[in-house]
């Protein structure tokens, strides 16, 4: 059972994906699915263990060993972002059972939950892999499965929002397969440690830097990087609440894991950073996408988009901090994924405990909310301080270790702009706060607070982001030994 | 479409053949071109071919749409399933080596296990999609 673990993990929601779509009824699918998810995140925390105390795990799949056969290659990077995808979902699915009772028609309950598990393996499958075009084969399950979870909102402006990311998200796609084939053809190897092998020896031939180009876009337009990032907004303001909290905590996240894969594990810094000259593109992007990305999100009217838009910022600074090339920079970058996952994760369920009672996410829909929910705002002015950075938030732990690696390299101007993008994201939380807190509900309306069974979750996520930036050891270490891990020092 | 004799008659000749040839590429997966993909597709194409032939709703009195959904979920089922077997006769996920007592035999069934798992889903999947785009609106589960 326990070295079966590692396919464990990502089989066992794929297995439950069809049986929830084949139960019917949709109060059975989602126990399906809430089996399938906390079956994750327990086989996740097992593996992060095992992978701290014994180091990197591998299972060869069907018993071919690598690199002939598949290979699962779990180590610690591998497994942090595991977990993290597998306890965004653990958190999720709870709130979801009343979240898309009430915004997803019953009869499409049981595939709605069913491509929820799909797209939860998908992700856990891209970040366990030891194969690249396994990646793209996960890749594939969980981005089509979130097309089809988008598409469910209750907007009808859901289905263009569905197409766009479909059309962009499969140009990614192509594009990552592009980039593999290519490798493939140079180095006849699909298996990342072999190509990590194999790389350096046809490095000066053409092909390979045009497939690290390749696969640097399509990988950059999944995680929506500045400018590639046009899918994202409509795609989190129309989806499903349930949907927007989880995608938005855990594909990017994905994405912004493979890119460190490719970088750090496959083609190496070396060629990354001083070959490629990779920095000079992602540092500029990552710049203008925090304080374009920033601006643009003060300037809107739906909080759901407001979120979506400082969720492009967000991606920019862990693009910063890997575009530095440093150890304490690829920290920064990893401790990142995980504090956004967190604080985003809350922000995105507690608009959709506002869109439960309310109706609408809109700004001047939210007056004096905070009297009459006043535990879903005080869950969006926490997740809010620690998008802003506030000490004792997890926000402020990433923009310390990020600051940190700028001043490290000499660039105040670079922590410069991080210190200002923080300043812009008071400006767009305190937009909401303002008009939730210091203006009169209308009256007429009668407005509840959500329910427990979303109001639980969401506080489980605020309080993470909270206890987790009081008590960072835990999270920074694990960081660092990932980021050791990655640029190959410290072991 | 009663004066259409020759395309009925055509069809109902050419329906069994079509759902032969699927397995025949099924089964000769293994040794030759084919394998469950294309097996589904073909399957579905002889589906596809009755129902634009003899109409929409003759082929859902056929095979209701109820069957072509828990196809396309009961394919990855099964797919995912052998692995779990594989598992419980003590080898790697989808090591085909331990279902029979000599390896050569326990690939042979392993992949005509897998790929029977990846008919099912292609079928399903390709005259859901086809019934979905001749109806025009939803399948009624």
């Amino acid at each position: 059972m326990s070295q079966h673990l590692p396919v464990l993990l990502v089989a066992v929601p794929l297995f439950l994906a069809p049986v929830a779509a084949l139960v019917g009824r949709w109060k059975l699918a989602w126990a399906v699915a809430a089996a399938g998810c906390w079956w994750a995140f327990a086989a996740s925390i097992m593996l992060l263990r095992r992978v701290m105390d014994e180091g990197t795990i591998h299972y060869a799949m069907g018993g071919w060993e690598a690199p002939y056969g598949i290979e699962y290659r779990i180590d610690l990077v591998s497994a942090f972002v595991a977990l993290i995808v597998a306890a965004i979902g653990a958190v999720v699915i709870p709130y979801a059972r009343t979240s898309i009772a009430k915004e997803v028609s019953e009869d499409r309950g049981a595939l709605f939950y069913s491509a929820f598990l799909l797209c939860l393996s998908g992700l856990l499958g891209i970040s366990v892999t030891g194969d690249v075009f396994n990646v793209f084969v996960f890749l594939e399950v969980s981005s089509l499965s979130a097309y089809a979870m988008i598409a469910l909102g209750q907007d009808r402006r859901a289905l263009t929002a569905a197409f766009q990311y479909l059309i962009m998200g499969s140009t990614g796609a192509t594009f990552i397969v592009i980039g593999i084939g290519l490798l493939y053809v140079m180095t006849g190897t699909l298996n990342m440690a072999d190509l990590a092998e194999r790389l350096p020896a046809v490095s000066d031939n053409r092909t390979i830097p045009v497939a690290f180009t390749f696969l640097t876009v399509g990988i950059t337009l999944k995680l929506a990087l500045f400018p590639l990032h046009l899918w994202l907004p409509n795609a989190y303001t129309y989806a499903p609440s349930a949907v927007t909290a989880f995608i938005a905590s855990t594909a990017t996240k994905v994405a912004v894991y493979l890119l460190l894969r490719f970088f750090f594990t496959v083609f190496g810094a070396a060629f990354a950073f001083e070959q490629m000259q990779l920095d000079m593109v992602l540092m500029p992007l990552a710049l203008v996408a925090i304080l374009g990305m920033s601006l643009v999100a003060i300037y809107q009217e739906n909080v759901k988009r407001l979120l979506a838009f400082s969720s492009v910022a967000q991606i920019g600074y862990m693009v910063l901090g890997i575009s530095f090339g440093s150890v304490l920079g690829v920290t920064s970058g990893i401790l990142h994924l995980f504090n956004h996952a967190l604080m985003k994760g809350a922000l995105f369920m507690a608009m959709g405990c506002v869109m439960y009672s309310v109706g609408s996410v809109r700004i001047e829909k939210m007056a004096g909310l905070g009297k009459v929910m006043p535990w879903t705002m005080a869950a969006f002015v926490g997740g809010g301080l620690s998008l802003i950075g506030v000490p004792f938030t997890v926000g402020f732990v990433s923009k310390w270790y990020l600051v940190q690696a700028a001043l490290e390299q000499g660039m105040w101007p670079v922590a410069a702009v991080v210190m200002v993008g923080s300043l812009m994201a008071l400006v767009y939380i305190w937009k909401v706060v303002e008009v939730a807190y210091f203006q009169a509900a209308d009256p007429d309306h009668q407005i509840r607070e959500a329910p427990l069974s979303m109001l639980v979750p969401t506080w489980v996520l605020v309080l993470a982001s909270f206890y987790f930036g009081i008590d960072a050891s835990t999270t920074a270490s694990i960081a660092t030994r990932a980021a050791e891990t990655l640029l190959g020092v410290g072991l | 479409m009663d004066d259409r004799v020759i395309l009925r008659i055509g069809a109902k000749i050419l329906i069994p053949f079509i759902l032969l040839f699927a397995l025949y590429v099924q089964f000769h997966g293994d040794y030759g071109p084919g394998g469950g993909f294309q097996a589904g597709v073909i399957f579905a194409a002889a589906f596809v071919l009755y129902a634009l032939v003899f109409g929409l709703g003759n082929a859902v009195k056929v095979l209701p749409p109820q069957a072509v959904y828990v196809c396309g979920a009961l394919g990855v089922m099964i797919y995912m399933g052998v692995g779990f077997v594989t598992m419980a006769l003590g080898g790697a996920f989808l090591d085909y080596n331990v279902l029979a007592p000599d390896p050569t035999h326990g690939q042979h069934y392993g992949i005509l296990a897998v790929e029977l798992g990846v008919l099912v889903t292609v079928f399903g999947v390709m005259v859901a999609l086809f019934y979905a785009f001749a109806g025009r609106r939803r399948l009624d589960l």
